[in-house]
């Protein structure tokens, strides 16, 4: 047939939210209710059938992939890539359209699944290869490979209860890794382990997409999707909003597709874990008249400031901002409790409504944009917010150094350093 | 409504083609798929069993001092207090013999019908045909079977009773009891995934199933012709009765092993096509 490895057409998929309403309004109604409630208990009707406590996670999107291809896919949190991915390496079944899919399809929604602390890491190697669809042969041939790329070494027949996190991390990815399906699919695998294994992962797919398979690639580090996607989807909402080049489907989600207008604020459904102590209220970006704005000017100082409600005593809380540029390279990272003295006054905040702000001073980034991270956490105890695409801006460069010619300067930084020329030989 | 089936694997050259679209109604049963993933089911009840022992300091001694201390404690119940008759057979052989395939029956059973809310990590993440999870729980429950035949084995040499031919059958009651469990699995295994109540009533249903089954007891105690038949509607009758006549003899169970066959093809078949219609929202409800 044809070249297409994956096509999509209208799919959407509709989950419950919440339990399940009770309407019985006449006798008649209970009476017919209660005859068919044996058979809709036994098909989780009664739990899946109320129109009105559901939503639509996806829905109506349509798109093809060329065999050899690899796609991006990016979105933010809760817009329906994972659904999407879901769908298509068949965990759930689409509540409406089409798909077909052309080869064998590996996926990697979350490495180390069926990973059981029990088993030694030779074990599980077989293991979870036999649930990621290899045969038993297959993973024999690949284990000495599959070792080898997780730098396990001795340790390969130590429960994997034993293990490090990193350790497990890596075996994991190794044994998902050596899978060789024609369609891989890759869901945000690269957000954990260290660099240099990061690195070594990329590496990975990057062999993967070489080798002519196809790729559905999606994750949160731009820079990652564009070193390794000529094109990307851009999911938005349940739908495609975009499919472009990379670059331009980059620019798109970062200025479109989360800010308005140098504000953030979080939605109930954003915040992923509604007992947690800490509430995100709001991530402004000011410039020194005070005003909340879009575009910031290099020449001035700007301030940025996270408001943010406590609903328990938190001790140890730092709030963090990770400053990124668009294409997800860092520039740098500081906490509210950076200064030793701040952070011992402030040791326990108690709960309640609060304003953590800085400055940044003049004369710090390069024209472009930019991206914020926020976190809060309390330092190796827990996490209690993270959203690494809170916020992005644009710095505007009229009047920084060097503006005179009419060049790009490389680097997230422009600083005007104090430079001197002194003439030496008179 | 037609039915739908949700995948159809065509060979398109050689890669294979999937299709994905919203099943409707009782979908086909797709085991061709179940097939190629026989080597899942395979390491799923080699785990299952690898971590039962792994960090038990008498490890896999257990599958035998289970039915052992049972057995103990029944001889002085039932047969120093109670006086229950054992036929011609010393009571721990008799006892012992009814235990093995109920054990066998009930922890298969048990282990099955958690099995797909105990594997929800697997079901949220990755594809492959549901039914290998309750398959493979009710096979792990076999190698235990297998540790308490060897048991057995030692009990009939210290009494000095002879084994039969008859011994050649056990095999195919082994697989009856295997598959009663499973059939039953399917069912409750897949309400357990919407309905969490199934996880507390499987342990009582196991008790009380246990009394109304000749463990303790020999069929033949029921000496109302009623009662007798009405007896033989309890489907693992047949198949105790049957290991018990593979092992030490006595009358075969023929009625009670054809309403046996009968209602196991019935939950069987139903279950098979109930689980299947069930398998597309377990990854969302679980």
């Amino acid at each position: 047939m044809s070249d297409i490895a994956i096509r999509v057409e209208n799919i959407g998929k509709r989950y419950r939210i919440g339990a399940p309403s009770q309407q019985f309004r006449t006798l008649r109604d209970v009476v017919v209710g209660a005859a068919e409630a044996p058979r809709r208990w036994l098909q989780g009707r009664a739990l899946l059938s109320d129109p009105v406590n559901t939503i639509w996670a996806l829905r109506g999107v349509s798109f093809e992939v060329r065999q050899g291809q690899v796609l991006g896919v990016i979105g933010r949190n809760g817009a329906g890539k994972s659904t999407l991915l879901k769908i298509l390496s068949r965990v759930t079944e689409p509540t409406e359209g089409l798909g077909e899919i052309h080869g064998r399809v590996g996926s990697l929604l979350e490495v180390g699944t069926g990973f059981h602390p029990e088993l030694t890491g030779r074990e599980n190697i077989f293991l979870n290869g036999a649930i990621l669809g290899m045969k038993r042969v297959e993973i024999a041939r690949k284990f000495d490979e599959i070792v080898e790329f997780s730098e396990i070494g001795k340790f390969i027949d130590t429960p994997v209860k034993r293990y490090s996190s990193g350790m497990y991390l890596r075996l994991a990815f190794a044994v998902a890794a050596h899978l060789e399906p024609e369609i891989l699919v890759v869901d945000e695998v690269l957000a954990v382990g260290d660099a240099e294994f990061q690195r070594k992962c990329l590496g990975k797919m990057g062999d993967v997409a070489q080798q002519g398979r196809t790729v559905l690639f999606v994750s949160h580090n731009m820079s990652a999707v564009l070193r390794l996607t000529q094109e990307a989807l851009v999911i938005e909402k349940g739908g495609l909003a975009l499919r472009a080049p990379t670059a331009e489907a980059v620019d798109y989600y970062l200025s479109r597709g989360m800010a308005r207008q140098g504000e953030r604020t979080w939605e109930a459904d954003e915040l992923p874990d509604p007992a947690s102590p800490f509430k995100p209220l709001a991530l402004r970006v000011r410039n020194p008249a005070g005003k909340v704005v879009d575009t910031l000017r290099s020449v001035e100082a700007a301030e940025i400031e996270v408001e943010y409600q406590l609903s328990a005593p938190v001790t140890g809380l730092r709030i963090g901002l990770y400053l990124n540029t668009g294409r997800g390279e860092p520039v740098f990272t500081s906490f509210d409790t950076d200064d030793p003295a701040l952070f011992e006054s402030m040791e326990t905040r108690p709960a309640g409504r609060y304003l953590s702000r800085c400055k940044l001073p003049a004369d710090l980034l390069n024209e472009g944009r930019f991206v914020i991270g926020l976190n809060a956490s309390s330092f190796r105890i827990r996490r209690y917010f993270q959203d690494e695409q809170a916020l992005s801006f644009t710095v505007d460069a009229a009047g920084a150094p060097g503006m005179h010619w009419p060049e790009n300067r490389q680097g997230p930084v422009r600083p005007r350093l104090d430079w001197q020329i002194d003439r030496l030989d008179s | 409504m037609v039915p739908q089936p949700k995948t159809l694997i065509a060979k398109n050259g050689t890669t294979p083609t999937v299709f994905l679209r919203p099943s409707h109604g009782w979908a086909a049963l797709n085991l061709r798929d179940l097939w190629q993933y026989r080597e899942l089911v395979y390491f799923l009840s080699w785990r299952d069993i690898k971590v039962r022992y792994k960090q038990a300091v008498l490890g896999a001694t257990w599958a035998i001092i289970q039915p052992l201390m049972m057995m103990v404690v029944f001889t002085f119940i039932f047969s120093r207090w109670a006086n229950l008759p054992s036929g011609n057979l010393p009571y721990p052989i008799f006892n012992y013999s009814g235990l093995m395939p109920w054990l066998l029956f009930s922890s298969a059973l048990s282990r099955a019908s958690m099995s797909l809310v105990g594997s929800s990590n697997l079901l949220t993440k990755v594809y492959f045909p549901r039914l290998a999870i309750p398959l493979a729980s009710v096979m792990a429950a076999v190698v235990d079977f297998g540790f308490s035949l060897l048991v057995f084995f030692g009990l009939m040499i210290y009494y000095q009773i002879p084994l039969t031919w008859n011994i050649l059958a056990l095999p195919v009651f082994v697989l009856l009891a295997v598959l009663l469990a499973f059939s039953i699995s399917l069912w409750l295994s897949a309400l357990n995934v919407m309905y969490r109540d199934v996880q507390h009533m499987v342990p009582f249903l196991i008790n009380i199933w246990f009394y109304i089954s000749p463990i303790a007891y020999g069929s033949e105690i029921i000496t109302s012709p009623t009662w007798q038949f009405i007896y033989q509607f309890n489907p693992i009758v047949g198949i105790i009765d049957g290991v018990r006549w593979t092992l030490v003899g006595g009358a075969f169970p023929g009625t009670s092993l054809l309403i046996t066959l009968a209602f196991m093809l019935l939950v069987l078949v139903g279950g098979l096509f109930y689980f299947r219609r069930m398998e597309k929202i377990f990854a969302d409800m679980v």
